[in-house]
C-alpha cells in the first residue's frame, strides 16, 4: 500500500517536474529548432514551422558572413585566460584569510565583493582612454586582464568560502610534520581544495564567455570573441529569424555544453560557503 | 595560533589581490570624478570646468528618478521571482523521480545563455506581436496578441533576467537542502508534525544561509543589468524601463555628454555602496553567525 | 606595443614604396549591418584580385552600435578603426573637427563629378570631400499595388497626407493581419525621428526658431504627431512603438503592411528574393501638406577614414573602390541592376538598363526634392532635412524619440510627450550655450 502511494507520488512529482524542466529550456530548444529552418520558413506559426523541411542554410550564411572559429578561438582564449590569471591571484589571498584570518579579514572581503558594484558603463570612457594609452585596444591581452579584475572578487570569495571548510587541524599536523608554507599549501591543501577550485574555475569561465559589455566596447575585430560575433545579428536586414537562431546556438552551444558535461562540479561549488 | 611568521607570510599573499582591486576602484573612478567636474563632450573640441552643472542637469531631470525607481524594482522584481520560484523548483527537485539528470539538465541551461542571445530571442521569437510564439498562441486561442514590449517593457525585462537567474538560485538551493539533515526530517514527521511545520521549522531556517548568499551575488549583478535593455526596449518607451546603468550609458554614449553621464556613474556608484552597505550587514550577519 | 606596431607598419610602407613589396596591410572597416554593405562582403574577391597587398577586415555593426562605437574611437582617437561607415549628420561635424582624411585626392577615373550634387554637398566642408558615398537614399511612399486596385484607389505620383489616410483606411484588414501602413516607431534619432522630423517638415514644424528656442510647444507639431498616432492606432500593426527600419521591412516582406514610408533603399528588399510580395509592390514620393515641402529625407551612408589611421593609402585605394562605377557594375553582373547601390552617380541614372528598374526614376526624383539647406517651411537657423546638424543633437532627438515612442505605444499622451519633449530639448540647448 504504502509502496503503491510512493510509485503514484513519484510519478506525479516526474510529470510536474519535466513539464517545468521543459518549459524551462524552451527558449533555448525552439532556437536551436528554429536554426535549421529556412527564412520563410522560421516565421510561420508554431506548429506548421514544425512539419517544414530542416536545412543548414542559415549556418552556410552565418558562416559565410563570420568567421566563426576565430570569435570562437578569442571567447576561448580570454574567458580561459582570464580564469587562469583570477586563480593564480585568488588561491593565495583566499589561503590567507581563510588560515590566517585579521580583525579586518571579513571587511576587506565585503569591499573586495563592493567593487564589483560600480557600474561600467560609468567608468568606460576612462578605461578607453587608458586602454587606448597602453595599446590595448581590440587586444586579448587588455580583455584578459580587465575580464580577471571584473570575476576576481566572486573568485576570491568563492575560494575563501571553501577553504575555510577545510578542517585547520589538518594543516597544524602538517606544519607539526615540519612542513614548510609551499609545501602546506602544494601537497596539503591543494589536493582538497582541488573541487572548489574546479567549481570556482567553471563558474569564471562562464561568467566571462557571457561578459557583454567590456567584451563589445574594448573590441574591434582581432580580439572580437563570440558576444561580437553575435551582436553583427541584432537587428539584420529583412527576415532574420533562422540566421538569428543560427548564430545563437553556435555562440551559446559551446559553454553550454561545457555546463552540461560539469554540472555536478559546478554545483558543488555554487555553494559559497551557505552550507555546512 | 598564527605565528609572526606566517602572518607576514599572509599579508604577503594577501596583498596582490588588494592592491590589483585598489587600483581598479580607485583609478577609473577617480577619473570619473575629474570628469564629472568638467564640461566635456566628446562632440566638442576642449573640457572646461563645470563646478557641479553635471550633477544638477543629470539629477533634476525627470528621468533620473524614473531610473531609480526602475532600478529598485528590476532588482527586487527578478529577486522574488526566483528566490520563491528557486525555492520552489528546489523542493521539487529534491523529490524522488525518474530522469532527475535529465531535469537538472533542463533547469540550469539558461543560466549558461549569453544575456544578448537571452534577451534576442525572447524578444524577437516570443514576444515579438506579430511573429513571436506569444502572439502565434494567443491568434490560436482566438485572443488579440499582447504587445509585451510596449506595455509591459520592465515587467518584460524582468521575466527575461528572471529565467537566466532561476537556475543559479535553484541550484545553491538545492545544494542546501539536500545537505539537510534527513534523520532529523524523519525524526519531526514520526512525531506527527505536518508538511509545513516541517517546512516553516526545520526547511527554512536551514536555507536562510544559502537565501542571503542568493540575494546578495544576484543583487551585484542585476543592479548593472544593461545588455538586454540595450537589446530590447532601449530603455523605453519613454524611459519606462530605463535603469540607472542604462542612463548613464545614454548620457555618456548617445548623447556623449562624458561630464554628465559621469556624474551619472557617480549617481550609481553612491547607490551600489547603500545597497551594498545594507547587504553587507545582512550578509555579515547571516554568514559567520 | 601599439608604438612598435606602428613604427613595423612605417617601416613597411616604405619597403613598399622602395619597391620590395612585402608584407600585406590589414585594413579594418567599421560598417552597418544592412543589405548593401553585406553584399558587398560576398564581392571582396574583386577588390583582393585588384590589390593583393591589402587585407580588410570587416566589423559590422547595428547602426546605433556601429555610431557610439565609431565616434568614441574616433573622438579619443583610439585608431581601431581605418575606414568609417557614416551619414550625412556625422560627416560636416567630424570633417569640420579635423577627425577625418579629405578625398579630394581619389583618382580621376573615379570621377568625384559624377556624384549626385545634392548628396556630395552634404559631404563636403568648406570645398574639401570628407567621404564618399556608398549609397544615397531619400524616403518614399512603398506600397501594395494590389490592395489599392482592390480597394478600388489609385495612388497619385505625389500623394498627399490625407490621399495616405484614406488608403491605410482602406486596405487595413486587422482580421487577416493586413495593416494598412506601416511607420517607424522605435526610439532613436535615426529610427523614429528621422521619420518624424522629416515628417514635421511637411507640416510646416521646425525643431527651433531662428533664436534656437524649441518649437515643440507649437501647433504645427501638435498636427504632426497627432496625425501619427491616428494613423498608427487606427491601421498601424501591434507593437509599432519597436519597429524600426529593419523590423518593418520584416513585415513588408511578409506582406503585412499596405504601405511603408522608409527609405527609398529598401525598394530592392521589398522586391528582392525574401519578399512574399515582390511582384505587387508600386512606389510614390513621400506625401506632403501642399505647405511646398515633402516628408522625405536625406541620408547616404559614406565611407570616411579617421585621421588617425596608419594605412591611409590603403584605406583609400578601398574607398574608391567600394563607390566606384566599377563596384555598382560589378554588382549588376552578378546580383543584377535592381541590386546596386544606388542614389549616388548621376551617371546611374543615365544608364538604360538601370531605367528599367521600377524604382529608380521615384528614387532619383526623391532624393532631387529634398534640400538639407532648407529643409522647412520657414527660415530656421539649423541645416539637414530629418536631423538638426549639430552635435548635440543625436543625445536630446533620442530622449525626445523616447517620448514620442511612448505616446505611440500609449504609456503617455500627446500632450504629455510634447511638453516633455520641449522641457528636455530646452535643457539640452541651455546647457549647450545656444539658449543664453
Amino acid at each position: 500500500m504504502a509502496r503503491k502511494t510512493t510509485q503514484t507520488r513519484k510519478a506525479v512529482v516526474t510529470t510536474i517536474a519535466w513539464i517545468i524542466g521543459f518549459l524551462i529550456f524552451f527558449p533555448i530548444l525552439w532556437t536551436i529548432l528554429m536554426s535549421f529552418k529556412s527564412e520563410g520558413d522560421a516565421i510561420k506559426a508554431p506548429l506548421a514551422m514544425l512539419s517544414t523541411p530542416w536545412t543548414l542554410e542559415s549556418y552556410g550564411e552565418v558562416q559565410a558572413r563570420s568567421n566563426y572559429l576565430r570569435f570562437f578561438m578569442n571567447s576561448v582564449i580570454i574567458s580561459l585566460g582570464s580564469t587562469i590569471l583570477a586563480l593564480v591571484i585568488a588561491i593565495p589571498a583566499a589561503w590567507s584569510m581563510a588560515f590566517v584570518p585579521g580583525k579586518r579579514t571579513k571587511d576587506l572581503l565585503m569591499w573586495m565583493l563592493s567593487t564589483k558594484m560600480m557600474p561600467a558603463v560609468g567608468v568606460l570612457v576612462p578605461m578607453y582612454l587608458m586602454f587606448r594609452d597602453f595599446g590595448l585596444l581590440d587586444t586579448r591581452t587588455g580583455l584578459v586582464v580587465i575580464l580577471t579584475l571584473i570575476n576576481l572578487p566572486i573568485v576570491v570569495w568563492m575560494l575563501y568560502t571553501y577553504f575555510k571548510e577545510i578542517p585547520g587541524e589538518i594543516l597544524e599536523a602538517a606544519r607539526m610534520d615540519g612542513a614548510s608554507l609551499r609545501s602546506e599549501i602544494l601537497y596539503v591543501l591543494t589536493p582538497m581544495a582541488v573541487p572548489g577550485i574546479a567549481s570556482t574555475m567553471l563558474l569564471n569561465i562562464i561568467l566571462a564567455w557571457n561578459e557583454a559589455f567590456w567584451t563589445l566596447q574594448l573590441t574591434t575585430s582581432d580580439a572580437a570573441p563570440l558576444t561580437q560575433f553575435i551582436a553583427s545579428y541584432s537587428s539584420p536586414e529583412g527576415l532574420f529569424y533562422a540566421k538569428l537562431s543560427a548564430a545563437s546556438t553556435m555562440a551559446i552551444a559551446p559553454i553550454l555544453i561545457l555546463g552540461w558535461f560539469s554540472q555536478k562540479q559546478l554545483v558543488r561549488g555554487l555553494t559559497f560557503g551557505a552550507v555546512k | 595560533m598564527a605565528t609572526a611568521h606566517s602572518r607576514t607570510a599572509a599579508r604577503l599573499m594577501v596583498s596582490p589581490a588588494v592592491i590589483l582591486l585598489f587600483l581598479w576602484m580607485i583609478v577609473p573612478l577617480g577619473m570619473t570624478i575629474y570628469f564629472s567636474f568638467l564640461r566635456y563632450n566628446l562632440l566638442q573640441p576642449g573640457t572646461s570646468f563645470a563646478g557641479f552643472d553635471n550633477y544638477y542637469y543629470f539629477l533634476t531631470q525627470a528621468a533620473f528618478w524614473d531610473a531609480l525607481w526602475n532600478t529598485i524594482t528590476l532588482v527586487v522584481g527578478v529577486l522574488i521571482i526566483t528566490v520563491f520560484g528557486g525555492i520552489a523548483l528546489a523542493l521539487l527537485l529534491d523529490q524522488p523521480m525518474w530522469g532527475q539528470g535529465i531535469v537538472r539538465v533542463m533547469v540550469i541551461a539558461p543560466f549558461f545563455v549569453m544575456p544578448t542571445v537571452s534577451a534576442l530571442v525572447w524578444k524577437n521569437m516570443f514576444m515579438n506581436p506579430v511573429n513571436g510564439m506569444f502572439a502565434h498562441i494567443a491568434k490560436a486561442l482566438g485572443l488579440q496578441p499582447y504587445d509585451f514590449l510596449a506595455h509591459a517593457p520592465l515587467a518584460s525585462i524582468i521575466l527575461i533576467v528572471a529565467w537566466a537567474w532561476l537556475p543559479f538560485s535553484t541550484l545553491i538551493l538545492l545544494t542546501a537542502l539536500q545537505s539537510l539533515d534527513r534523520e532529523q526530517q524523519e525524526a519531526a514527521e514520526m512525531d506527527g508534525a505536518s508538511w509545513l511545520s516541517r517546512f516553516w521549522y526545520l526547511t527554512v531556517p536551514h536555507l536562510t544561509r544559502s537565501i542571503t548568499v542568493v540575494i546578495l551575488i544576484q543583487t551585484i549583478f542585476l543592479l548593472s543589468v544593461f545588455a538586454e535593455i540595450l537589446v530590447t526596449t532601449n530603455g523605453g518607451p519613454g524611459t519606462a524601463s530605463t535603469n540607472l546603468p542604462y542612463l548613464v550609458y545614454a548620457q555618456s554614449l548617445l548623447s556623449f555628454d562624458v561630464g554628465g553621464g559621469s556624474a551619472g556613474g557617480i549617481a550609481a556608484v553612491i547607490l551600489a555602496n547603500i545597497v551594498a552597505f545594507f547587504l553587507m550587514r545582512m550578509i555579515g550577519k547571516n554568514l559567520d553567525a | 606595443m601599439n608604438m612598435t606596431l606602428r613604427a613595423l607598419l612605417g617601416a613597411t610602407a616604405l619597403l613598399t614604396l622602395a619597391g620590395v613589396a612585402t608584407a600585406e596591410t590589414t585594413i579594418t572597416v567599421a560598417t552597418v549591418n544592412n543589405g548593401d554593405m553585406i553584399r558587398m562582403q560576398g564581392l571582396m574577391d574583386d577588390f583582393y584580385a585588384k590589390y593583393p597587398d591589402i587585407k580588410v577586415e570587416w566589423v559590422t555593426l547595428e547602426e546605433n552600435v556601429l555610431r557610439q562605437k565609431v565616434t568614441t574611437d574616433i573622438a579619443t582617437k583610439g585608431g581601431q578603426f581605418d575606414v568609417l561607415t557614416i551619414g550625412t549628420y556625422e560627416v560636416p561635424i567630424w570633417g569640420k573637427a579635423g577627425w577625418l582624411v579629405g578625398l579630394n585626392d581619389l583618382p580621376e577615373a573615379w570621377d568625384k563629378a559624377d556624384l549626385l550634387p545634392a548628396i556630395a554637398g552634404g559631404l563636403t566642408v568648406d570645398g574639401e570631400l570628407y567621404a564618399a558615398p556608398f549609397y544615397g537614399e531619400s524616403s518614399m511612399v512603398m506600397y501594395r499595388k494590389d490592395l489599392m486596385d482592390a480597394a478600388g484607389l489609385t495612388m497619385p505620383d505625389a500623394p498627399t497626407w490625407a490621399d495616405i489616410k484614406t488608403a491605410a483606411a482602406a486596405m487595413t484588414d486587422k482580421s487577416k493581419e493586413q495593416y494598412g501602413i506601416c511607420l517607424r516607431g522605435k526610439a532613436g534619432w535615426g529610427e523614429n525621428m528621422a521619420f518624424l522630423t522629416a515628417m514635421s517638415n511637411s507640416f510646416g514644424a521646425k525643431w527651433f526658431d531662428e533664436n534656437w528656442n524649441p518649437q515643440f510647444d507649437q501647433q504645427p507639431w501638435k498636427d504632426t504627431l497627432s496625425f501619427y498616432l491616428d494613423l498608427m492606432n487606427e491601421y498601424g500593426p501591434p507593437g509599432a512603438s519597436n519597429n524600426g527600419f529593419n523590423e518593418n521591412l520584416a513585415l513588408m516582406q511578409q506582406g503585412h503592411c499596405g504601405m511603408w514610408i522608409d527609405a527609398t533603399v529598401a525598394a530592392s528588399f521589398v522586391t528582392g528574393k525574401d519578399s512574399t510580395v515582390a511582384d505587387k509592390m508600386a512606389f510614390a514620393l513621400a506625401p506632403d501638406n501642399g505647405l511646398g515641402k515633402r516628408g522625405n529625407w536625406l541620408w547616404a551612408w559614406s565611407l570616411a577614414i579617421p585621421a588617425g589611421s596608419a594605412k591611409v593609402d590603403a584605406a583609400k585605394a578601398f574607398v574608391a573602390w567600394a563607390t566606384s562605377k566599377e563596384y555598382t557594375e560589378l554588382v549588376a553582373s552578378k546580383e543584377g541592376w535592381a541590386n546596386v547601390p544606388p542614389g549616388t552617380r548621376t551617371s546611374l541614372y543615365a544608364n538604360a538598363e538601370y531605367q528599367k528598374v521600377p524604382f529608380a526614376k521615384m528614387t532619383l526624383d526623391s532624393i532631387n526634392s529634398a534640400d538639407p539647406t532648407k529643409p522647412t517651411v520657414d527660415a530656421v537657423p539649423y541645416t539637414g532635412v530629418q536631423f538638426v546638424a549639430i552635435p548635440e543633437f543625436q543625445g536630446f532627438a533620442t530622449a525626445v524619440g523616447q517620448q514620442f515612442s511612448a505616446a505611440l505605444a500609449g504609456t503617455t499622451s500627446l500632450d504629455d510627450a510634447l511638453a516633455a519633449a520641449q522641457e528636455l530639448t530646452k535643457t539640452e540647448m541651455t546647457k549647450a550655450g545656444y539658449i543664453k
